[in-house]
């Protein structure tokens, strides 16, 4: 039954390891192992917030083999991030959105947001310090949302703050909706590939569109290397889990901030983003304008065929070559400059702090990037997909360049510091 | 009637049929539909926090801070369950001052040696009277509700105020004794 899963033949072009880099497959591997090891806290960990703490202390150091299962689920939680984000940029660069493969990239959009979420909300449960502070902020960050945000946020924490009510509702949409919708959500992405024949077939720039090459048997071909690559996988986790302990500190304490207070390490690119613009613009324009061009990009008409081949062609490699270059310029030059010299608040106090703070550094920034756009598209004569991905390359090298300044440069006070000092 | 006319009739006929049957599979599509808002409502409601625990919190929530002269002028005092600190003024009025950063919600602890609220997790602070001081915050820190009776400062938890600064006539003065 459970090889009938799998195609009885694949192109054997597909086979390459450089096409997909066994990230779809480690995907699954890890989503299996967190239902395991979550299925086993279940029964231990308790969803209130007197006991929720101290069930977790018991869990560590009670139950044998304890702290393992929370490490498992930790780190598989972490690497599952970080792998379907680079599943996520493997379909872009080599046009895997591209029809017939249309439908699928939207439901693997869901799919990243279900793992997003499911990685946020189990952040809360184990109530401790950094658990507690990281939710309230980022649940605080709903109110910026205009007209219904303030009712979004008591729905979703269950009162005005987060307590017990929020603590049962994050309980209840880690351990049931999400993990609901990654199993309804999951097979409907695997049949969808299969429905379009298979993975994309790699190619390079100058080959024929239709070439397709020879197919061979899926077992043993496909079905070994996705043995190996799943068993690599769990041994490394294993390993991590049993060198690195899931970090725990105090209990949940209302009354007081810990100096700095972080978002979990996954939302800091907009923790950071938020340090520079009005929360409005941070919020809510970024994210909404961030949902729409990826669910639009593969209905879009594009002049040629580019699914298959790295970075659509020898130009669009070229030109997401410099798009990232100019990334990796701008954007520290970007956050020193909003640090250290521009001062909008003092510049201009009578203006409301929407327009001084979000409305004039956001046109400021895009009128330098549009600016940019417009030269590396003159120099190398992008055509549509080439241009998105110029500036796909960009969003994403600003976007790591921010994660990265918000997980190590910021230290007490969120003052820009060097990790070391 | 011609022959022809009759033709036509029937042709209307057959085109009405369609007409009905689409109508009634609009109605069916239409009823769907209201079905499912009916059974999102009654979710949403489910979830939506309980009124009447709400109304628990606010019989007793007026806070007792203490007698007037227990808070010295220019001074910060930290109501840990009442969730708010008592700002008494340099010219003596009182402010109850939420300890909930307006940015993100963190609490914002007071600085005695700056004479400030530093918030820790995204650099706001305020001055004593609540006004934002730096941003990101947009807005200054919210007030409760407070009533001095019989020289005892009173504050009604329940209700944090919002504004968007400080004004002069949000401070409650004692009464010249």
């Amino acid at each position: 039954m459970i090889l009938h899963f799998r195609p009885r033949t694949v192109a054997e072009r597909t086979l390459r390891f450089t096409l997909t880099w066994g990230l779809g497959g480690m995907a699954v591997v890890l989503i299996l192992l967190l239902f395991g090891t979550g299925i086993l806290m279940k029964f231990t960990y308790q969803p209130f917030p007197d006991k929720a703490y101290a069930s977790i202390l018991h869990l560590q150091r009670d139950v044998l083999f304890g702290q393992f299962v929370r490490n498992i689920h930790h780190w598989s939680g972490n690497i599952l991030l970080i792998v379907v984000f680079l599943h996520f940029l493997r379909v872009f660069f080599t046009g895997a959105f591209h029809p017939p493969r249309q439908f699928n990239w939207v439901i693997g959009l869901f799919l990243f947001l279900a793992v997003l979420m499911s990685s946020f909300t189990g952040y809360l449960l184990p109530w401790d310090q950094l658990s507690f502070w990281a939710v309230t902020i980022c649940t605080g960050m709903l109110e910026y949302i205009p007209g219904v945000g303030l009712w979004l946020q008591r729905l979703i924490r269950g009162g005005s703050e987060v307590g017990a009510s929020t603590l049962s509702n994050f309980y209840a949409i880690h351990t049931a909706v999400l993990p609901a919708a990654l199993i309804l959500l999951m097979p409907f992405h695997f049949w969808r590939v299969r429905k379009a024949g298979g993975l994309v077939v790699p190619r390079a720039p100058q080959e024929d569109p239709g070439t397709t090459g020879d197919r061979v048997p899926g077992i043993p071909n496909l079905l070994l290397r996705e043995v190996v690559t799943a068993l690599v996988l769990i041994a490394l986790v294993l390993m991590m889990s049993v060198y690195f302990n899931a970090p725990l500190e105090g209990k949940a304490n209302p009354g007081l901030s810990p100096n700095p207070t972080k978002a979990p390490w996954y939302f800091m690119g907009f923790q950071e983003i938020l340090l520079h613009l009005h929360p409005f613009i941070t919020l809510c324009v970024i994210p909404a304008l961030i949902a729409l061009v990826l669910l639009s990009t593969p209905y879009v008409r594009y002049p040629s065929r580019t699914a298959g081949v790295w970075f659509a062609s020898a130009t669009g490699r070229r030109s997401a070559r410099d798009a990232a270059a100019f990334a990796l310029v701008a954007t520290p030059l970007g956050i020193l400059l909003d640090e250290y010299i521009v001062e909008f608040a003092a510049w201009m106090p009578g203006l409301a702090p929407a327009i001084r703070n979000g409305l004039f550094p956001l046109i400021g920034v895009l009128s330098v990037c549009f600016g940019a756009y417009v030269v590396l598209k003159r120099k190398h004569g992008t055509d549509k997909m080439e241009s998105i991905q110029m500036i796909f390359v960009f969003c994403l090298t600003a976007f790591i360049i921010l994660t990265m300044t918000g997980i190590w440069l910021r230290g007490p006070g969120m003052r820009l510091s060097l990790p070391w000092m | 009637m011609s022959r022809k006319q009759k033709k036509h009739e029937i042709k209307e006929r057959s085109a009405k049929k369609p007409a009905r049957r689409s109508f009634l599979k609009k109605l069916w599509l239409g009823l769907g539909i209201v079905a499912v808002l009916e059974f999102a409502g009654v979710v949403v409601a489910y979830l939506l926090p309980h009124r009447r625990s709400s109304e628990k919190r606010e019989l007793g929530a007026l806070v007792e801070a203490g007698l007037v002269e227990r808070f010295p002028l220019n001074s910060v005092t930290a109501f840990v369950r009442g969730k708010f600190y008592l700002c008494r003024l340099e010219d003596g009025g009182f402010l109850a001052v939420s300890r909930k950063c307006t940015h993100l919600g963190c609490t914002v602890p007071w600085l005695d040696k700056a004479q400030k609220f530093a918030c820790p997790c995204h650099g706001s602070a305020f001055d004593i009277r609540g006004e934002v001081a730096s941003a990101p915050a947009p807005r200054a820190l919210d007030i409760f509700p407070l009533i001095i009776e019989n020289r005892m400062v009173k504050v009604d938890t329940s209700k944090p105020i919002k504004r968007s600064g400080f004004r002069p006539e949000q401070v409650v003065y004692p009464k010249k004794a």
